[in-house]
């Protein structure tokens, strides 16, 4: 039996916050680079923060196998996830609808998750990923769909694979993951359509 | 509709609307490829936008204020249906006016007045898949995306040339989305393809009946198919709107009387109530020199 008591809430309106939360996450697929914020206040369970919470009782039910990191599978999350929106967890990647990760944790290569199929390249995962900030790291250059030409971001703390990474993901279009990238309560969403290019300086 | 009190906000549950938004943030990341949706009944007949309803639903929020146009205008019965629904199910602000507007919810239109970066443009769709009247089989077409294989689309738009002397297609005409899905724009005039292209609001799709859902990204490629030499090419009208002497958009024919008389109208009928409050005058308002701008 969960000790329910020592659970923490999850949206105080569960209607209208989730509804505001998908409007970031939309807005942040849509428009890839921009930094969109989570409005409403929330108290994450210990290892996520607010952003990734938000968009885990906005997004995942019981329709969506979700996998968390390791840590994250050890602690009070699954318990949480399990009580407020009914998600199952598994450990199979290649299957998760979605992946959470916490700050500086071991990211496996995007090629580990469920990628679509060349008939159904929406039966993919979405990984949802902290990093210890969105801004002040090595710049990137951004094109694509959702862009206006070019934009830049500069998150710190992503895998030191990571633009290999994303060329591959890329290449596989129209199959491949997408990406939220997430800190405090603000997130940054990376569709598989994104160009992802590193900056000088 | 009398019980709908007791519905939530917006009417959907908040299942149904986790499975949309899910669906709707696929939609967006392969831009032009339909996200299959287990589409819910909803309190009005199929063939009044019960797709584009359900993506207005589960995007809407209390800070909203929607817009609801059938071909071009705010006060048909089927705009008129869709935009008190919403306002029974969300106590949702509506406006007529495009620039005051969050989301539009349109059936056969994409307003005159070039939309922002705030603004959500949802298409009510009949039929989504472009192919279908090729080929009736959704495996078959479902293959022919997947492998990115459109030359039967190319072979009927090379027929129209040989039977007409140009694509004679001008609904409904096909684009190609950032470069990869073949689309179907809906039932919109192909007057209205130029403006999908690079279009600084999000554009989603929804087919209730067919279950599907797809997204235009902001600013991305929306080609029309055509041929090097049949290039596309929009509808152009002789006359300038007879109301407020708009050139360069849509026209609908308006019989006046029982003799033949007829004039040609905006079909964007806020666009149009506009450039009249703003002074532009038409051929049938007395003015006639507005129309030469
Ligand atoms: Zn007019």
């Amino acid at each position: 039996m969960v000790a329910t008591a020592t659970l923490l809430p999850g949206f105080a309106d569960p209607v209208f916050d989730a509804q505001a939360v998908f409007r970031a996450a939309m807005d942040a697929l849509a428009r890839p680079g921009t930094i969109q914020q989570i409005g409403c206040p929330l108290t994450p369970p210990k290892g996520l923060c607010a952003a990734s919470a938000a968009l885990m009782l906005t997004l995942c039910d019981y329709d969506t196998p979700v996998y968390l990191s390791a840590a994250l599978a050890q602690g009070v999350v699954p318990g949480w996830l399990g009580f407020h929106a009914g998600a199952k967890i598994t450990s199979d990647k290649s299957t998760c609808a979605f992946a959470f990760f916490e700050k500086g944790s071991t990211l496996p290569a995007f090629g580990h998750f469920s990628q679509g199929t060349q008939d159904y390249p929406d039966r993919s995962t979405t990984i949802i990923l902290e990093v210890a900030s969105l801004e002040g790291g090595a710049r990137l250059s951004l094109s694509g769909p959702g862009i206006n030409g070019a934009t830049e971001i500069a998150p710190l703390g992503l895998p030191a694979t990571f633009l290999d990474q994303w060329r591959v993901n890329r290449a596989l279009f129209p199959r491949g993951i997408d990406l939220i990238l997430t800190c405090s309560n603000r997130l940054i969403g990376l569709p598989r359509t994104v160009n992802i290019k590193a900056l000088e300086g | 509709m009398t019980a709908l009190a007791d519905y939530n906000f917006a009417y959907l549950d908040e299942q149904t609307k986790r499975m949309i938004r899910r669906a709707i943030l696929k939609a967006i990341a392969i831009p032009g490829y339909q996200v299959p949706f287990a589409s819910r009944e909803m309190p009005m007949p199929y063939g009044w936008g019960t797709g584009g309803v359900q993506v207005t639903a589960s995007i809407l929020g209390p800070h909203d204020v929607l817009k609801v146009i059938d071909q071009g205008a705010d006060d048909t019965t089927n705009a008129v249906s869709i935009r008190a629904f919403f306002q029974k199910v969300a106590n949702v602000a509506v406006t007529t006016k495009t620039s005051e507007a969050t989301i539009i919810q349109t059936r056969h239109r994409i307003p005159e007045e070039t939309l922002g970066v705030n603004q959500v443009l949802v298409y009510q769709v009949p039929i989504p898949e472009p192919l279908r009247f090729l080929e009736p089989r959704e495996t078959e077409t479902r293959q022919m995306h997947a492998l990115e294989e459109y030359g039967l689309m190319h072979v009927k738009l090379y027929e129209d040339i040989a039977r007409h002397g140009r694509i004679a297609t001008t609904y409904a005409y096909p684009v190609k989305v950032a470069g990869r899905y073949v689309m179907d724009p809906s039932p919109t005039p192909k007057f209205d393809n130029p403006k999908m292209n690079q279009s600084a609001a999000l554009q989603l799709f929804g087919a209730g009946r067919e279950k599907r859902i797809y997204a235009v990204p902001p600013y991305t490629d929306v080609v029309s198919l055509d041929f090097e030499d049949h290039p596309f090419e929009v509808q152009t009208f002789e006359k300038p709107c007879a109301l407020c002497g708009a050139r360069h958009v849509y026209l609908d024919e308006v019989v006046l009387d029982d003799k033949g008389g007829r004039m040609f109208v905006c079909s964007d009928t806020d666009f149009c109530e506009t450039r009249r409050e703003e002074g532009h005058r038409g051929e049938m308002l007395g003015d006639i020199k507005e129309a030469a701008e």
